[in-house]
């Protein structure tokens, strides 16, 4: 990796990684369910929020790109890094599963993108908190989809509910690694340029506590937490999502419509 | 609904590049133009005669953007313009309450509902009726929070029983 020398610009280029990363991988996941989703009102639903999300990994990549002095370009970034130079959270990378299983990875990914850019729309950092400002909006309009469809199906009938609750029960674990800060984020955090995500956490547990007391759900004991996406480190499925989203472009380098 | 335009004082050329930024029609909705959708945030001229149009996206992914920069830069060398500049402006992020009188009337004459209530009052649960474009019913349905576009959800009248699209307050 050819990353920036000077530190504060290091560390600004992985923040916006982490960030950039978040979204371009569940955007990945999302697009997935393109012609499989239930019905077509959904089918269109994930699409639209997968679009979402690819528009705010573009401005956060293409920034990242800036910043590390404009040796790569937004698609050097997402096409042609490996597994370890990734930094999204293992959240993200999960497979989608049965509907259930996607609409619980939405709730608790949304909610905290909502209250993530909430706060980083203050950022003294003129893009971020541009990218902030914009993102709210559809984070917001992901966290009311994901809360309904929750309450929907957690509250519904006995086949959908244990199947809700058996989606929260697999991916609780991967929940706690949302809130992971190291040196990155807190030092960027004290100059008024990112956002410590450790602070979020209270307000996203009451949040979650509140959608799964309407839906009838139970917060898992944490028995094991997932972590490490932030240092590059994956779960098993990432490599066939990035051996997918790659392979065109490694293919045939530039190729466009 | 006045929307803050940084226009340049600088006399008729950058009158004229403002008219023909803002008469570039939506690629997805093209009953609209993108001075409707309040889009143009700015248009300059510098001294070296360079026109410098600052474009805000309505969506993080809109898949219309690349289109509608390439249309503005056409449609600038088509007016005689030569050398354009583009740049994005992602703060303030729009909003649809910048979608002017004469947008919200053209979407409407054509089956598309225009935004109902205002966007920048906050998140509030209660949202005003939605009335359909057709029979003028109040009485319709949510169908989709999502719609063919981005900016759309779909609706459906219990009156008439028509489908439509409505553009929703964002």
């Amino acid at each position: 990796m050819t990353e920036a020398s000077d530190p504060a610009a290091a560390a600004l280029f992985t923040y916006a990684l982490r960030l950039g990363d978040d979204a371009l991988v569940l955007s990945q996941r999302l697009s997935e369910w393109a012609s499989r989703a239930p019905e077509i009102e959904e089918d269109i639903a994930l699409t639209n929020i997968a679009l979402d999300l690819l528009g705010q990994a573009r401005a956060l990549l293409d920034y990242a790109a800036v910043v590390e002095g404009g040796t790569r370009d937004e698609d050097d970034l997402a096409y042609v890094r490996t597994e370890r130079e990734f930094f999204n959270v293992h959240l993200v990378e999960q497979e989608n599963g049965d509907f259930a299983h996607t609409i619980a990875r939405q709730l608790f990914f949304s909610t905290y993108q909502l209250f993530l850019y909430e706060e980083l729309i203050s950022s003294t950092d003129e893009l971020l908190a541009g990218v902030a400002a914009k993102g709210v909006k559809e984070a917001a309009y992901h966290h009311d989809h994901a809360a309904q469809w929750t309450v929907r199906l957690g509250d519904g009938t006995d086949d959908s509910r244990r199947r809700m609750q058996a989606a929260v029960d697999r991916l609780w674990p991967f929940t706690a690694e949302l809130f992971d800060a190291d040196d990155v984020e807190k030092g960027l955090a004290a100059q008024g340029v990112a956002v410590d995500p450790a602070t979020l956490r209270p307000r996203w547990e009451r949040a979650i506590n509140d959608t799964f007391a309407t839906a009838t759900l139970v917060i898992p004991p944490t028995v094991w937490t997932s972590h490490g996406g932030r240092r590059g480190v994956h779960t098993e499925c990432f490599g066939y999502l990035l051996a997918e989203m790659q392979y065109l472009h490694r293919l045939h380098p530039g190729a466009s419509w | 609904m006045t929307v803050p335009v940084a226009l340049a004082t600088g006399g008729t050329a950058v009158e004229q590049a403002w008219a023909v930024s803002c008469a570039v029609a939506d690629p997805e909705l093209p009953l609209v133009t993108i001075g409707d959708l309040g889009i143009v945030r700015a248009v300059d001229i510098d001294a070296q005669g360079c026109v410098h149009v600052a474009l805000t996206p309505t969506y993080s992914g809109c898949p219309a953007t690349a289109v509608i920069r390439q249309d503005v830069v056409d449609a600038l060398h088509d007016a005689g313009f030569g050398q354009v500049e583009l740049r994005t402006v992602l703060a303030p992020a729009w909003t649809t309450d910048w979608i002017t009188e004469a947008g919200r009337r053209k979407l409407n004459d054509n089956g598309i509902v225009p935004p109902s209530g205002v966007a920048e009052q906050g998140r509030v649960d209660l949202a005003f009726s939605v009335r359909c474009p057709r029979c003028e019913s109040l009485d319709t349905r949510l169908v989709s929070r999502f719609g063919s576009t981005a900016c759309q959800a779909m609706y459906r009248c219990a009156s008439c029983l028509e489908p439509f699209d409505a553009i929703k307050p964002y």
